[in-house]
């Protein structure tokens, strides 16, 4: 009797096993793949001139300064903008808003915003920013990508500071700390590093979107850094070279994909490296 | 026979409880409170778990009014001025009326800035004056000498009992008058506990010091005073030899000799 059982625990665990390995497998397989094709095709077209020159009409040779240019201004900007208002509301939603109908509110759409198609975004900075402007802009761009930052940094800060102890605030509380500067003194430091994390994954996840530009920098095929005009952007110029004829664009996309790609790959490795103990 | 028979007689204590009732929401905790803490004694309140002693300590410096739901009603009068009055400003009062948890809670920084924190909440000091009150501090809970050296490292690398102690230091440092140990020795080995008990010995002679403990033996080797509690009542309060050798009440006596709890 018990050696049955015990033979019949062996077998359920060694298949649980085989089943979990193998949908593990299955999902890895397909980013291996991804990373391969990328290494394959985009390394053949790296080099200098992609950081020099800028993307060129068809036929001739050029690069993608102007478009990683753009990628970086972009991002950066809607970081500068996301992150602030991420960070104030995450801490809201942790510190001060408690189970009250407000935080209530602000967490339902929070989540809501979290999982809104970015296209969705993207149209509707076009119709707030775009059409009265009567112009697409790199700071319609930066706008769109904001929008994108705030959930991730909000969901991603409330989280972190929920994981701090009561017992740290209730602390700091005991030697006559008033809240903020339990908040800002204790409760930030202790979830500093979750929250950078946070940062940087929605730095990471808005870095490779195409969707919310398309409506509102567009694209410019010069170098230009004037926020007020089109900017060209990585992923909008990979959407359109890749869909283009013409074997240079299609290694330029190639070579921005690989670029965006190992960015990201870059910025998710730092991100759990140098945070690590935090988490 | 009266009440002021048999209590020991207090006279002005530096912490009066008076008909105090606490809830928790529609939870009752409390009930009729009345005590007279003395100063620059050691008071300890026992009694098993869920009796309210925690949750009294917690009215002393108005730590339950972190959560919404917890009320006091009654008086709690700190040299004789009522505590638990709007006016009175939470923040000062707890600057006068320290407090040690139960679990170790170094914050996220550097030992030197630990002791510093709740200095800096209330005056400016130069840095010279400010390295002196933390020399202070840290040598009032005797971690100086083991934590001399590495100031500048992180609260969090020391050991469970030194982390306890450098708590001890940064209540002690903003000069309290009160402190509240809330089983500060539960989390420890019994080595950290001896040393922590020393301590509170020697810091009597300055503070006055109520400590919550669910360890009898230890309410008996620290206290003066001790107040047995149970279902939010105080059963009895006296002098910790009477408690622990002539108890009055049938319900003390049965707890302190093991029988329930």
């Amino acid at each position: 009797m018990d050696s049955t059982r015990y033979l019949m625990r062996r077998t359920v665990n060694a298949l649980t096993m085989l089943v979990s390995a193998g949908a593990m497998l299955f999902g890895i397989v397909w980013l291996v793949w991804i990373l391969i094709t990328l290494l394959d095709n985009g390394l053949a077209g790296l080099g200098t001139h992609l950081f020099t020159e800028s993307t060129p009409p068809p036929g001739s040779a050029g690069g993608l300064a102007n478009a990683i240019m753009g990628s970086l201004i972009m991002t950066g900007v809607a970081t500068l903008i996301g992150t602030p208002i991420g960070i104030l509301a995450g801490t809201y939603l942790a510190e001060f808003g408690g189970e009250g109908w407000l935080a209530r509110t602000t967490r339902f759409i929070n989540d809501i915003l979290l999982s809104a198609p970015s296209i969705v975004i993207g149209l509707f900075i076009y119709g707030v920013v775009v059409a009265p402007m009567g112009h697409f802009s790199a700071w319609a761009g930066s706008l769109a990508l904001a929008v994108i930052v705030i959930p991730v940094v909000v969901r991603t800060t409330e989280n972190m500071l929920r994981l701090v102890p009561n017992s740290l605030r209730e602390a700091a509380s005991a030697l006559g700390a008033p809240q903020w500067k339990v908040v800002t003194m204790v409760a930030y430091r202790a979830s500093m590093g979750g929250i950078m994390t946070g940062i940087l994954l929605a730095v990471a996840r808005i870095s490779g979107e195409t969707a919310p530009l398309l409506f509102t920098a567009l694209n410019n095929q010069f170098w230009s850094t004037n926020l007020n005009a089109p900017m060209a952007n990585l992923p909008v110029v990979m959407f359109q070279f890749a869909m283009s004829p013409y074997d240079d664009w299609h290694s330029l996309a190639w070579a921005g994909a690989f670029l965006i790609t190992f960015a990201v790959l870059g910025l998710n490795i730092v991100a759990r490296v140098v945070f690590r103990k935090h988490i | 026979m009266p009440q002021s028979a048999v209590e020991p007689i207090i006279e002005n204590p530096k912490v009066e409880v008076r008909n105090l009732h606490f809830y928790y929401g529609g939870f009752h905790a409390l009930k009729d409170i009345n005590i007279r803490i003395p100063e620059r004694q050691v008071t300890a309140f026992i009694g098993p778990s869920g009796c309210g002693k925690s949750t009294l300590l917690r009215t002393l410096n108005r730590m339950f009014e972190l959560y919404p739901k917890q009320k006091a009603q009654g008086e709690i009068l700190l040299d004789g001025k009522n505590i638990l009055d709007a006016r009175q400003d939470v923040n000062l009062l707890r600057a006068r009326v320290g407090m040690v948890f139960q679990k170790p809670t170094p914050f996220p920084m550097s030992i030197f800035r630990n002791v510093a924190f709740g200095v800096n909440l209330y005056e400016k000091l130069s840095n010279s004056a400010m390295e002196e009150r933390v020399e202070w501090a840290l040598r009032k809970a005797a971690l100086w000498d083991e934590v001399k050296d590495k100031l500048g490292q992180g609260g969090d690398s020391l050991s469970g009992g030194q982390q306890q102690r450098l708590c001890l230091a940064r209540a002690l440092a903003v000069k309290p008058q009160v402190i509240l140990l809330d089983e500060p020795t539960s989390a420890l080995d019994p080595i950290a506990t001896a040393n922590i008990e020393e301590l509170i010995n020697e810091l009597k002679a300055d503070y006055t010091i109520i400590i919550v403990t669910h360890n009898m033996q230890q309410a008996a080797r620290v206290s003066d005073y001790t107040c047995f509690m149970y279902l939010g009542e105080v059963i009895e309060f006296g002098a910790t030899q009477q408690i622990f050798t002539r108890p009055r009440k049938r319900e003390t006596e049965d707890y302190i000799t093991g029988k329930f709890g």
